[in-house]
């Protein structure tokens, strides 16, 4: 028997997956986070978790996690004292940035402006400068390294960021020796280690963001992983990295970058899980929190992966699920202002803390949740639910924007609250699909969070992506995902070469050594060489352009022309130009006729993909049972609704809306002229009554 | 007049929207207009749009006005400068101001109009200009500091079909593109513009069909209503009755040896109406800075500093025109006669903020800031390469410099950032992969920022080495006036540029300029000027002077103009040569006093610095260059 956790932290409750490899039984566990030792809350959920299982810890394989630590320490400012050296004359690249004001015209009024990660009184240049090329213009002066480092006092994490190391990082490296001497102890990042990119900015800002996690992500593992030992966890701690692949916990605290949206690519690779169990390979996920939702586009249960990482103000340029973030959620406040008499829901946001009025803990503004409860969505007494809610108080909210706005009842104003904030969802929806060229209709949407399942038949209606999946525990996402899903490493470089001078075989030398690199680092963190899988990105743009579009090389083509296709067989380059082609004709309309430029190239390597087994339902037998019959309001009127309870649930049970699912962590709306089959694997498909699924219930979920 | 061809012969029956559908409306065409952005951004091949987003996006009613957007165009003024049908499928292009009522101030912006057909009829308009980098002409770059006239700024496109019925005029688009240098610049960049507007297009037919054409229609007419209803309030509230306010603010030159010219705004509110005014400004410049305006501009201008702070939400539009009247004089600096050179009025646009705070500021606290990074000042590097596997072949690179912004009520000016939204910078590893050249220094200067409760912020110093033989241009300003202060708060400092010579002589050139012949080793300090401070620097918290010492964003000597005494020495970073060593109190508390003590109890709301006289008395010893004559009317 083996046993591998998931383990999810989130703002309030830690979350625990114990998956019983060949049987597939899962037990759950959902325990108090603990903010100031985040250790102590997952060894609670751990330990209760293997207690229900009735197993010991010593029989823990794996412990595979998904963290906030890094995420957290950047959204509460609360990260390493880092000092930063730069190139003689490019001390403030971090206070100039990129000269960019948000907002519009005016905006600038406005606008206020986030200190550096790295205080200019932490920032030493040292003298010494390498050509865009790498030739050295300047030999780096060690004794003003020296001089330069021993001014730093009182720093927790360095980050050394020349000019165009990218191309060299010869100087990096050396000064990284001295301050070894120099300032012992201090945990060191050089950017051409952490982004051996073009681009002086993004470069040293993700390098300083990782300096600035280090310290606490080191201590965190470091802390987990003895309290693990002392538990007698016998297996190995694994921490998920923003782009959905796992990472061991040493190489984990090397580079806490790639960790900063550990929490959200959870979430997509369990949501990737729960589709694919249900014979979906295409999917746009949505996950609506209290204050944010989180959508992202996965294609051949592949997640979209962006070269970008926004953490509250801060961009950083690492590899990361390509999550969109919107701010609207349960808890997003609608007001109205005055001068215009507009409906506006969000940004501001009642958080947990007073909450929505019907929490009863002393908010009074009209929240999200709120217009859920006036509508009925969100029953106020349910058998299990663990907030009671207060009808009352969200009604007296939701009627002072009924109130503002001249409309003749708390309802007619909850209505329009929730059509706002879906449309504010839809936005970014669109932002993952039809901006990137994407038909909705072609996926399915899968929602979880706390408030996806209430809002998702609705986005469905939007959207066209059918079917709308819910899956069961839509709580727990996060920590299936965490379990779901391989290891990984990373190896990337900037090449900038036009095609005319470049040739196939520049290309496979490039990609072959990334991908043996990183190979080398998943090698070292106990994966076999045998199960590697490897996958090639370049990024390619049209000569002059400014944004590049990532795009896949297969392996094959490196393999030279295929005989069986002839003498005129393309090369690599030429296959690699034609994707582009399509890539670019797919999003923009139209093509250059300027040459091709190679940007970056990277090559990622996974371990295999553990083999997790799946619940079956027991099948129906008979229409299921509601609990009972209540009153919601729907498109202006008063309706009669199924109230379901998810544990008595059989596969292939359809229910018909208006209809309403509860669960322990999750509410689910069927609207009317929808109905959810429940599949065999616990999800809940929802479709149009008058659209047939498109998916037989009884195919089983492709390998 | 263009005659507009539909095919659907009903009529669209205003209806009621409901105030939710309304807001879905409003959100989709906001959703729209990003869109046109980020389609733009990322296909443009030339680096004003690729890298510093010199472009303007909008999305307006079947009549013309402007229903989304930020830098308004008056389609209709567009409509009128062209003769012909327009029907589905059709592109318009054109880059004259003088053909669509400056609709676009000058010939480097590239002007696409789409008509938007849902079911045979026109159901709006998408639109969008763009900086091109190049558009023929006697210099690269298509700026030449010296035009006198447009005919020397590159090629003029009158509003014609690009695309008629869908079907490219590729005649026409040749001629065209062979008067320009790159024209694989211009191709892509103007595919980018189609794609932007045929995007919003698209997202506009589908609003249509998801609301219905009559529902959509009527809740433009809403949105524009709602700007109207928001304005009418704001501008009681604000301004009184009567009351007439002005400001004047200057551009230093005109690059032909003119100036200063004065830009004089007023208001005066009649009743539920404004009367914006720009009489007493200058005449037209001889040289090629006037900034030709249009009077829908204006009210735009006017407009979004008045509803920012209100409703920073709200979807910004054309809806409270009516409330607006604009007067601005034939032959002055804004409205100057054909066939006058408009290509540098970068400093023109960018001065009507603070021309706009400067007015608006008097009444409303909120919205008086300094004087800030008003222009966007241009650099431009040009030439052959003559060694190596490129020599032969041609480069020119075209970039935007930043500067200090102004104290505002919110807090200190960012230092060496832009006044223009989405405006961003280049970076030097671009440039150094891209353009034979190397920065030695991109910093910002310390104490070029106004002192203030609120400090102005710095401006940049850009020391460029080249690597190539070639020519450079300049366009600037601020090299003579300076950037205000308010509330108490100083002037920033002015802008400088000058040229390192590889043999050691220093060559201090004029803020506009262009053909200056530089060789491998000159060094360029292109210095850009600071954001004037907002308060009385007094007032300012001495351990946070201290602390920017520290950081080298002020000097130990200009801590004392916050009255702040910082001993010298102490540890850090590498400040601007000093480094603090902690706040004197006794000292600081001292020379408060007595700063106090020799000043006028009341402090100024504006402080311009010296009076014009003084300037252009002092302008040679203290800029290096010789003072500019000032321009007059002559009828």
């Amino acid at each position: 028997m083996s046993y591998r956790l998931g383990v999810d932290v989130g703002g309030t409750f830690t979350d625990v997956l114990l998956v019983d490899e060949t049987s597939g039984s899962t037990w759950r566990a959902k325990t108090a986070s603990t903010p100031d030792d985040q250790a102590v809350g997952v060894l609670h959920g751990i330990t209760r978790v293997c207690d229900d299982a009735g197993i010991s810890l010593s029989e823990v394989e794996q412990v595979l996690h998904g963290t906030t630590v890094a995420t957290n320490a950047i959204l509460e400012g609360k990260g390493a004292t880092v000092g930063l050296v730069t190139t003689k004359g490019f001390r403030q690249v971090l206070q100039i940035a990129r000269s960019y004001v948000p907002g519009g015209l005016a905006g600038w009024i406005i606008w206020p402006k986030p200190e550096p990660l790295a205080a200019l009184e932490n920032t030493v240049e040292v003298d010494e400068r390498i050509a865009s090329d790498g030739t050295v213009l300047r030999e780096l002066d060690e004794a003003d390294v020296r001089a330069a480092l021993g001014r730093l006092s009182g720093i927790e994490a360095l980050a050394i960021s020349l000019i165009n190391s990218f191309a060299d990082p010869a100087h990096e490296r050396r000064i990284a020796e001295i301050a070894a001497e120099v300032l012992p102890g201090i945990p060191v990042s050089l950017s051409s280690d952490v982004l051996p990119e073009m681009r002086e900015y993004e470069r040293t800002v993700t390098t300083v963001a990782n300096g600035y996690v280090q310290p606490q992500v080191k201590r965190y593992v470091g802390t987990l992983t003895d309290r693990l030992r002392e538990g007698g966890v016998g297996g190995e701690l694994a921490i998920l990295r923003s782009d959905g692949g796992l990472s061991g916990a040493a190489a984990a605290t090397e580079s806490p970058v790639t960790m900063l949206l550990s929490g959200p690519a959870g979430g997509v690779t369990g949501a990737v899980w729960i589709a694919e169990q249900c014979g979906y390979r295409d999917l746009i996920t949505f996950d609506m929190g209290g204050t944010s939702t989180d959508v992202a586009l996965v294609q051949d249960l592949s997640p979209r992966i962006g070269r970008e990482t926004k953490v509250g103000d801060l961009t950083v340029r690492a590899s990361s699920v390509d999550v969109r973030t919107v701010g609207a959620g349960g808890g997003s406040i609608a007001h109205v202002p005055q001068l215009t008499k507009a409906l506006r829901v969000g940004p501001q946001s009642a958080g947990a803390d007073p909450g929505p009025a019907a929490y009863g803990k002393g908010g009074a503004e009209p929240t999200v949740t709120d217009a859920n409860v006036v509508l009925g969505y969100l029953p106020t007494d349910l058998a299990g639910g663990e907030i009671s809610l207060d009808a009352d108080a969200a009604r007296t909210a939701v009627a002072t924007v009924a109130d503002a706005m001249g409309l003749a009842s708390p309802e007619a104003a909850a209505a329009g609250i929730i059509d706002i904030v879906n449309e504010n969802m839809l936005g970014g929806l669109r932002l993952v699909s039809v901006q990137q060229g994407f038909d909705p209709r072609d996926f399915a949407l899968i929602a979880f969070g706390g408030a996806g399942p209430l809002h998702a038949n609705a986005l469905g209606k939007l959207t066209g992506a059918w079917p709308v999946i819910v899956p069961p525990s839509p709580g727990v996402l996060c920590a299936l995902g965490d379990a779901t899903t391989s290891r990984r490493d990373e190896s990337a470089r900037t090449v900038l070469r036009r095609f005319a001078d470049l040739t196939s075989d520049d290309l496979r030398a490039v990609l072959t050594e990334l991908g043996a690199d990183a190979g080398a680092r998943l090698e070292a963190q106990g994966v076999e060489r045998s199960g590697h899988t490897v996958a090639y990105t370049v990024d390619v743009r049209f000569h002059g352009q400014g944004f590049e579009i990532p795009i896949p090389v297969d392996p094959g083509w490196l393999e030279g022309a295929d005989p069986a296709e002839g003498p005129e067989a393309p090369d690599a380059l030429t296959r690699l130009a034609a994707s582009f082609d399509a890539e670019h004709e797919r999003l923009f309309n139209f093509l250059l006729t300027v040459d091709h430029e190679l940007v970056n190239a990277r090559a990622t390597v996974s371990g295999p993909r553990p083999e997790v087994a799946g619940v079956t339902l027991a099948e129906t037998t008979g229409p299921p049972e509601p609990l009972r019959t209540i009153t919601i309001h729907v498109s202006g009127a008063a309706v009669e609704a199924k109230l379901y309870d998810r544990a008595t649930l059989r596969a292939g049970d359809v229910l018909t809306g208006p209809a309403i699912v509860t669960e322990m962590d999750s509410t689910t709306l069927i609207l009317p002229d929808h109905a959810a089959t429940v599949h065999p694997s616990g999800s809940l498909l929802m479709n149009p009554v008058d659209t047939p699924l498109d998916t037989p219930l009884d195919t089983p979920a492709e390998a | 007049m263009a005659r507009i061809i539909e095919t659907a012969t009903d009529a669209i029956e205003p209806t009621a929207v409901d105030p939710v559908t309304l807001d879905l409306i409003e959100n989709g065409l906001r959703n729209a207009r990003y869109e046109m952005d980020e389609v733009l951004f990322r296909t443009a091949l030339s680096p004003g749009i690729r890298e510093q987003h010199d472009e303007f996006p909008l999305i307006a009613d079947p009549g013309g006005k402007m229903v989304v957007g930020q830098f308004g165009l008056s389609i209709p003024d567009f409509l009128d400068g062209y003769d012909g049908p327009i029907e589905e499928g059709d592109v318009m292009l054109t880059s004259d101001p003088y053909a669509c009522g400056a609709a676009i101030s000058h010939a480097n912006d590239w002007l696409v109009v789409v008509p938007i057909f849902h079911e045979g009829r026109v159901v709006g308009w998408s639109s969008m200009f763009g900086h091109m980098s190049d558009v023929g002409g006697k210099t690269p770059s298509s700026m030449p500091t010296d035009a006198r006239t447009i005919y020397e700024e590159g090629v003029v496109i009158p509003p014609f079909k690009l695309y008629a019925k869908g079907v490219l005029n590729d005649d026409a688009l040749r001629i065209i593109l062979n008067q320009v240098r790159v024209p694989d610049w211009n191709r892509a960049d103007l595919n980018g513009l189609v794609a932007a507007c045929r995007t919003a297009s698209r997202r506009v037919v589908e609003m249509c069909q998801r609301f219905g054409t009559a529902t959509y229609l009527s809740a433009l007419d809403a949105l524009l209503q709602r700007n109207y209803d928001a304005m009418k309030i704001l501008l009681a509230m604000v301004f009184e009755d009567g009351r007439t306010l002005s400001f004047t603010d200057y551009i230093c030159d005109d690059g032909v040896g003119n100036g200063p010219y004065e830009l004089k705004l007023s208001l005066t509110r009649t009743g539920e109406k404004v009367h914006l005014d720009f009489t007493g400004s200058s005449p037209q410049a001889v040289g090629p800075i006037n900034y030709y305006i249009n009077e829908n501009l204006t009210r735009m201008f006017f407009g979004i500093y008045m509803i920012t702070v209100a409703d920073p939400q709200i979807l910004w539009n054309d809806g409270f025109y009516p409330l607006v009247d604009v007067t601005i004089p034939d032959g002055s600096y804004w409205k100057p006669r054909h066939p006058a050179a408009l290509s540098g009025r970068n400093h023109g646009i960018g001065r009507v903020f603070d021309l706009f705070g400067g007015l608006l500021g008097q009444t409303n606290p909120a919205l008086l800031n300094a004087a800030g990074f008003s222009s966007s000042p241009h650099f431009m590097y040009s030439g052959h390469y003559t060694t190596g596997d490129r020599a032969g072949e041609w480069f020119q690179l075209y970039s935007i410099g930043f500067g200090g912004i102004p104290g505002r009520p919110l807090g200190d000016g960012p230092d060496g950032h832009s006044l223009w939204p989405s405006f961003v910078n280049i970076p030097c590893e671009y440039l150094e992969s891209y353009y034979p050249l190397r920065i030695e220094r991109w910093e910002t200067i310390a104490d070029t920022g106004g002192a203030g409760l609120h400090r102005g912020g710095n401006g940049v110093d850009v020391a460029y080495v080249f690597e190539e033989p070639g020519a450079i241009a300049i366009h600037d300003d601020r090299w003579l006036t300076y950037p205000w202060g308010v509330n108490g708060g100083h002037p920033g400092s002015r802008g400088t540029k000058w040229v390192e010579r590889a043999d050691g002589t220093r060559q201090v050139l004029p803020s506009k300029c262009h053909d200056v012949p530089v060789s491998v080793g000159d060094v360029l300090h292109f210095v850009t000027w600071g954001g004037g401070g907002w308060g009385d620097p007094l007032e300012r918290d001495p351990a946070l002077v201290e602390l920017e010492v520290r950081r080298g964003l002020v000097s130990v000597e200009g801590a004392r103009r916050y009255g702040v005494v910082v001993s010298e020495g102490g540890s850090g970073g590498d400040g601007g040569g000093s480094h603090g060593g902690g706040v004197d109190v006794a000292a600081t508390t001292s020379l408060r006093e007595r700063m106090r003590a020799d000043r006028p109890a009341e402090l100024p709301v504006f402080d311009m610095g010296p009076p014009i006289e003084e300037l252009l008395a002092r302008c040679e010893e203290e800029t290096g260059l010789p003072a500019p004559k000032r321009p007059v009317w002559t009828t």
